[in-house]
């Protein structure tokens, strides 16, 4: 597979990225947050599955609660615009410093809107599952030097 | 150089071993040799005549071509009546309804879990009068029409039913489709409501009271399209779908009904994925073995009880959205593969929909795609034109075979139903979804644009349809004005008699009807089962 490289890189890592990924609102199209969510795991990731159908509230409380990296949501129904800005708004109200990155049948026009409201990433159909590998170890890595500089 | 030549050995190797999607194997060519076990007129017949291999019509085509059918719904109903009426006049041929996420899942517009959903994947419809809308100046006994609806499958039915008693047009002129095949949401789709067993007594009362009241309507659509979309192969596709079929024939015969009575309005739905001849061969072992299965096991009598009807759809997850356009070719040869399996009907997708619902001159262009193979390529003048193909026959077969496999180890599971509660079909799915993708991430399949042929610089610069927000707000002030305007006394009489009826055995459908008719909102109605039946939340396993 070919994510054997950033599972490598994962591992040397000291900690390991932890993700939860989660479908929000109605839609039920999981093929894809699965093929992800194992493809992180094997990548080196601890990753959380949270299923199907879940509110905005329910996965960053949820998220909060594991204590998680990274929040990754699929939207594949067109209802990306209001469950994106209203988990972004949840999480700045909880002084949440997860990062939110997504995946599913975006338009262009809007992913740019979505990367403004401060969404990290946005991945479309046919994206290689180690580019989603990279990205996570990268806004990962980042954030390790930020603790380490701050802590400083 | 070692290295070198083993690497060339290595590539060798790979051309060398081919197999389709489903990874049966194939050789360079086929002969006679490849189907000596092939009898005629036990394995495929005439056109027309048992096992009904080659159609199930002694015509096909030549009688009458196939029903060009575009699935669309988006916005609220008078804006989907619109590009129905558009898609008509285009040279559509029968209409099929998308609704939204709030409607799939039972939730009127101004529920607090619609918020931010109304009529954006399909039509939001909450009660009859938005039914009425939707359909306005289209006659219903022209036509044939179909909904893709399922867990709340009966009350859409009954609004359709109702507008049309409104209009005067009897039952038994009405022709059409519910998809109302509850398995495969589990399965695969998972727009559920409930959980599956009284959900199955939902499907069959349909069932029932369909084939008794409204003759010519297909009260289900046994779906093979959403079990692939979900990343099953073909063979998976096929066994899973046909397995499904036979349990809702063992339950509408276990609710007291003939399998003559039933069996000739049983439909189908299959997928028409990238394999061209697997797919083809799918199409006609699903309708050797469910003849075979109507027949032998179900004692059916009826020829037309053992005709299996389908509706295809080219496959959506082979849309790609690099170099989009190339989508119109894959979606020419997936409609191709589709009539040359003689299909009943067909849905071809638009080129845009990795971003968004289709635009009008992307579904006009999916359409024309039809029109081509119907009237220009001549595939349509000869019923079954790949029949005796030594690979084809093989294939057939083959996939026949392969299902049969599945139906063995379904039945030592204890059955659809204990398969589909103990996630046997979802584990499957997902495995299969997981090797389909590991297969183009190490270049085993080729997708042209995508691992082969990339232009990565190039930007994507297709017009996409935008819905417009201020629907949602429209339809809340619309069911606003609805529960102000009703008579709120007669709706609650009547959601209370469905209530004590959905605790007893009765048919639901009665009851179903009467909520409509007194416009009891989806929501309304989809809240009495909520709490009888109560509501399904599947394990998350990845």
């Amino acid at each position: 597979m070919g994510s054997t490289e950033s599972l490598r890189s994962i591992n040397y890592m000291k900690n390991r990225p932890k993700v939860l990924i989660a479908k929000v609102g109605l839609d039920g199209h999981d093929r894809g947050v699965k093929v992800v969510s194992r493809a992180l795991e094997e990548a080196g990731c601890e990753v959380y599955y949270a299923g199907l159908h879940h509110t905005p509230e329910a996965v960053v409380d949820k998220a909060i609660e594991l204590g998680v990296d990274l929040l990754g949501v699929s939207s594949l129904c067109g209802a990306h615009l209001t469950i994106f800005s209203a988990i972004l708004k949840l999480l700045r109200q909880r002084g949440s410093k997860i990062r939110l990155f997504g995946g599913g049948i975006i338009p262009e026009a809007d992913k740019k809107n979505l990367k403004k409201m401060g969404v990290e990433m946005v991945f479309g159909p046919g994206t290689p599952l180690k580019e989603i590998a990279d990205f996570v170890r990268d806004t990962c890595k980042k954030k390790e030097l930020t603790k380490v500089t701050t802590s400083k | 150089m070692e290295d070198e030549m083993k690497t060339q050995k290595g590539e060798e190797e790979v051309r060398e071993e081919r197999s389709t999607l489903s990874g049966i194997p194939l050789k360079a060519f086929y002969t006679p040799a490849d189907i000596d076990s092939l009898d005629y007129l036990r394995d495929l017949g005439l056109p027309g005549h048992y096992p009904f291999t080659r159609g199930i019509h002694e015509s096909m085509y030549p009688g009458r071509l196939w029903t060009m059918r575009l699935f669309s719904g988006f916005g609220t109903a008078a804006q989907t009546n619109k590009r129905f009426r558009f898609l008509l006049e285009e040279g559509e041929t029968g209409l099929s309804v998308a609704f939204d996420m709030p409607t799939i899942m039972g939730y009127d517009s101004d529920h607090p879990r619609a918020k931010g959903e109304v009529g954006l994947c399909g039509v939001a419809i909450d009660s009859l009068e938005d039914m009425e809308i939707l359909f306005q100046a289209i006659a219903l006994d022209q036509l044939t029409a179909s909904m893709t609806i399922n867990a709340p499958a009966s009350v859409l039915f009954a609004m359709y039913l109702v507008v049309a008693e409104k209009r005067g047009t009897p039952f038994d002129k009405l022709r059409g489709t519910i998809q109302n095949d509850i398995l495969k949401e589990y399965i695969a789709q998972k727009s559920f409501i409930f959980p599956p067993r009284p959900s199955l007594r939902l499907v069959t009362d349909i069932i029932t009271y369909s084939t008794r009241h409204v003759p010519k309507w297909n009260p289900i659509s046994v779906s093979g399209y959403h079990i692939r979309e979900s990343g099953a192969t073909a063979v998976q596709e096929l066994a899973f779908t046909l397995a499904d079929g036979f349990t809702y024939v063992e339950a509408a015969i276990e609710a007291g009904q003939d399998v003559d009575e039933f069996g000739p309005r049983i439909s189908f739905f299959f997928n028409s994925h990238c394999d061209f001849f697997e797919e083809i061969a799918k199409f006609r072992a699903a309708r050797r073995i469910w003849a075979r299965e109507m027949k032998g096991r179900y004692r059916a009598k009826r020829p037309e009880s053992m005709w299996l009807r389908f509706h295809t759809q080219t496959a959506g997850c082979t849309l790609v959205a690099q170099q989009p356009e190339n989508n119109i070719v894959r979606i020419a040869f997936q409609a191709l593969q589709a009539v040359l399996g003689g299909t009943q009907s067909l849905h071809t997708n638009s080129m845009d929909e990795t971003f968004a619902l289709p635009s009008e001159k992307a579904a006009t262009l999916a359409l024309r795609t039809q029109q081509v193979i119907a009237y220009e390529t001549g595939v349509a003048n000869t019923v079954d034109p790949l029949a005796g193909s030594y690979l084809l026959e093989s294939l057939t077969n083959r996939m026949e075979e392969e299902a049969y496999k599945y139906f063995r180890e379904i039945e030592q599971r204890g059955g659809v139903l204990k398969c589909v509660e103990e996630g046997y079909f979802q584990e499957e799915i997902t495995k299969s979804a997981r090797r389909y993708q590991e297969a183009l991430e190490c270049k085993e399949r080729i997708v042209v644009g995508l691992n082969k042929f990339e232009h990565p610089e190039e930007k994507t610069t297709i017009p996409t349809l935008k819905v417009d927000p201020s629907v949602e707000r429209e339809q809340i002030q619309r069911l606003k004005s609805l529960k102000a305007r009703r008579h709120n006394k007669k709706v609650q009489e009547s959601l209370g008699a469905l209530k004590k009826a959905s605790q007893g055995k009765e048919n639901i459908m009665p009851y179903v009807l009467e909520c409509v008719r007194n416009y009891a909102t989806l929501g309304e109605i989809i809240d009495v089962w909520r709490e009888v039946f109560g509501q399904y939340r599947e394990p998350a396993i990845y």
